[in-house]
């Protein structure tokens, strides 16, 4: 554990040094001691227009990184436990397609009823709205079983996509194509500190909540029957996570858009290293996670600057292969073969 | 184990499922301390009733009481503290230790964030030695043979502390070597058992009372002696037998084909 919170440091640090302007670590460094000490600590010995760079970008931007990372990784381990499939992660219930909908829907049609964050609110409610409907199908006929809402939710993964590309593919804005595929692969591009309260007390208030229900999460991997049969009620407790996880995704969705395979390699990466105890593994998750991002964005706006990638490319890119290589390397750790 | 043992009592119960009837209008008492032996063919809706005991499947009509509280009445958690269910196996999606699974069995008796104590640390070192699985328990769950899952999961049941045992097929997976250990282990326990066995043999010589059953309907209820006889076990099964004592036991011995 120690040690990840050390990578996590070192990731922000270095998220603080590289940029269109490149920062010493040690300049960084004491930039931040500067600002975190409200002046009282480290004397200025850097130029005024580092520290700007340093407080009003670089500062809200790791932050941002920071907390999507961290509350992809919880999420998607959560939701791995409530469908009971180690293959899930927070797109495979629609919330993420969904939140994507939403936002493209008022890029489209020029909505901006509620001000400035219109399209993250619609984003949000996307997310919500798909789930609700992935929870309904999910539902119908009798008892909600974790394969019934992995399926429900592929399907209406695909059915949002469609009707994200046919909204895009049908409007008269040559540019749209251009900023829904920055929103579908997802960045930290508008990261300031004003887009920051809601993620972060999203994250504390989730992770508090999962942290608090961890035992009963453990029992979930045990199947419904030994869960039932150790105590717990299963169905309204799956509810419960279900709507934390997806109110959590749909905020991230709304802050940085779609960012893929976080939720779905860390949880893995995490069970081999602390095991599969949600009391140990969600606050490694959360700082893995947060690690990760960090570093993908890095990636992303670096490796071609000035241009920027989408950081959903840097995940998918590092995370996909990643997948494969544990795919090969321990199919049974991941469940697909017994 | 320092609980009591609890009384059971399933008075009228009927399960449907799609409108067919799984379990029908069964009433059966299991005193504290007992040791009831539940037989019958497959589908005979065995696993179902065990289920309304353990709180997995609601009756559609009639009671599970246990010390005379009606368990649907009452939390899942507090059906937890009183009930260790052994159930046939469980799903392996997650890489979960042996020690991983059976420390599940605490959660019922711990408060949400309550943390493990040494309390919990010896019931489950307990358990694990009991059941022999010191050399498993670090290792995955699913790499281990059915045989020793069973194992793992009746540990798991009895850090529960439970004051009755319900156990579903308990012996499936096991060689004759354990399945003797295991009964008689179920025999000392000193809590009341209910369990689902296939062997009549061995049901006649380890437990106190037998329930045969046949197509979700209680058939006979009695001593060992009174429900394995040639009569209901053509009726049931559709085999001819013979009933003989055991030489040694003098306990009812069921030898098929040889009337």
């Amino acid at each position: 554990m120690a040690g990840m919170v050390t990578l996590l440091l070192i990731c922000a640090l270095v998220g603080l040094m590289i940029g269109s302007v490149s920062i010493p670590a040690g300049t960084a460094a004491s930039i931040v001691v500067h600002w975190l000490s409200g002046g009282l600590l480290s004397t200025p010995d850097w130029r005024e227009a580092h520290e700007i760079i340093i407080v009003e970008t670089r500062i809200p931007r790791v932050i941002l990184a920071a907390v999507v990372g961290a509350s992809l990784g919880v999420s998607g381990m959560v939701i791995q436990a409530i469908v009971r499939n180690p293959l899930a992660g927070p797109s495979i219930l629609g919330v993420s397609s969904g939140a994507a909908t939403g936002a493209v829907v008022v890029m489209r049609f020029g909505l901006v009823a509620l001000g400035a964050f219109t399209l993250h609110i619609a984003a949000f409610v996307g997310g919500l709205a798909a789930l609700s409907i992935v929870f309904w199908i999910a539902r119908t006929g009798g008892q909600m079983t974790p394969t019934r809402l992995v399926l429900a939710g592929v399907a209406m993964s695909a059915v949002l996509s469609a009707i994200t590309s046919l909204l895009v593919l049908t409007s008269p804005d040559p540019q749209l194509a251009a900023r829904v595929l920055f929103w579908t692969l997802g960045g930290f591009g508008s990261a300031q500190w004003k887009l920051l309260p809601i993620p972060v007390a999203a994250l504390i208030l989730g992770l508090a909540i999962m942290l608090v229900q961890a035992r009963r999460l453990n029992l979930l991997m045990a199947g419904d029957e030994s869960a039932v049969a150790l105590g717990l009620d299963v169905e309204r407790f799956r509810r419960t996570m279900f709507v934390l996880t997806a109110a959590l995704t749909g905020i991230t969705v709304a802050v940085s858009g779609v960012i893929g395979f976080v939720g779905l390699i860390m949880p893995h990466i995490v069970r081999l290293l602390v095991g599969s105890d949600h009391r140990h593994a969600l606050p490694a998750v959360a700082i893995l996670g947060a690690s990760f991002t960090i570093a993908a964005d890095l990636v992303a706006r670096s490796i071609i600057a000035p241009i920027e990638l989408p950081v959903g490319i840097v995940t998918a890119l590092v995370g996909g292969p990643f997948f494969i290589w544990l795919l090969r390397r321990d199919a049974r750790s991941l469940g697909v073969v017994r | 184990m320092t609980t009591p043992p609890a009384g059971l009592e399933i008075t009228g119960v009927t399960v449907r499922a799609k409108g067919q009837p799984l379990v029908e209008d069964v009433t059966l008492e299991v005193r504290p301390g007992m040791f009831l032996g539940l037989l019958g063919p497959n589908g005979a809706g065995k696993s179902t009733l065990l289920r309304t005991v353990y709180r997995m499947t609601k009756p559609d009509a009639g009671v599970v009481r246990l010390n005379g509280e009606d368990v649907w009445q009452r939390s899942a958690t507090w059906v937890a503290q009183h009930v260790g269910a052994v159930l046939q196996d469980m799903p392996t999606e997650f890489p979960l230790t042996v020690r991983d699974v059976v420390a599940m069995g605490r959660s019922a008796h711990k408060a949400l964030l309550e943390p493990d104590t040494k309390h919990d640390a010896a019931l489950i070192d307990a358990s694990i030695t009991l059941q022999r699985l010191e050399n498993f328990q670090h290792r995955a769950f699913r790499t281990l043979s059915g045989g020793e899952r069973q194992r793992v999961l009746l540990a798991r049941a009895l850090v529960q502390q439970p004051q009755i045992l319900v156990l579903d097929e308990p012996t499936n997976h096991l060689d004759i070597r354990y399945q003797l250990s295991l009964l008689s282990f179920l025999r000392e326990v000193g809590v009341t058992v209910i369990a689902a066995l296939h062997d009549l043999n061995l049901a006649a010589m380890f437990c106190d009372q037998l329930c045969l059953m046949n197509n979700g309907r209680v058939v006979a209820l009695g001593e060992p002696e009174d429900v394995l006889t040639p009569a209901l076990l053509w009726d049931v099964y559709g085999v001819d037998v013979t009933i003989q004592n055991h030489p040694h036991s003098g306990k009812v011995l069921v030898l098929p084909g040889l009337t």
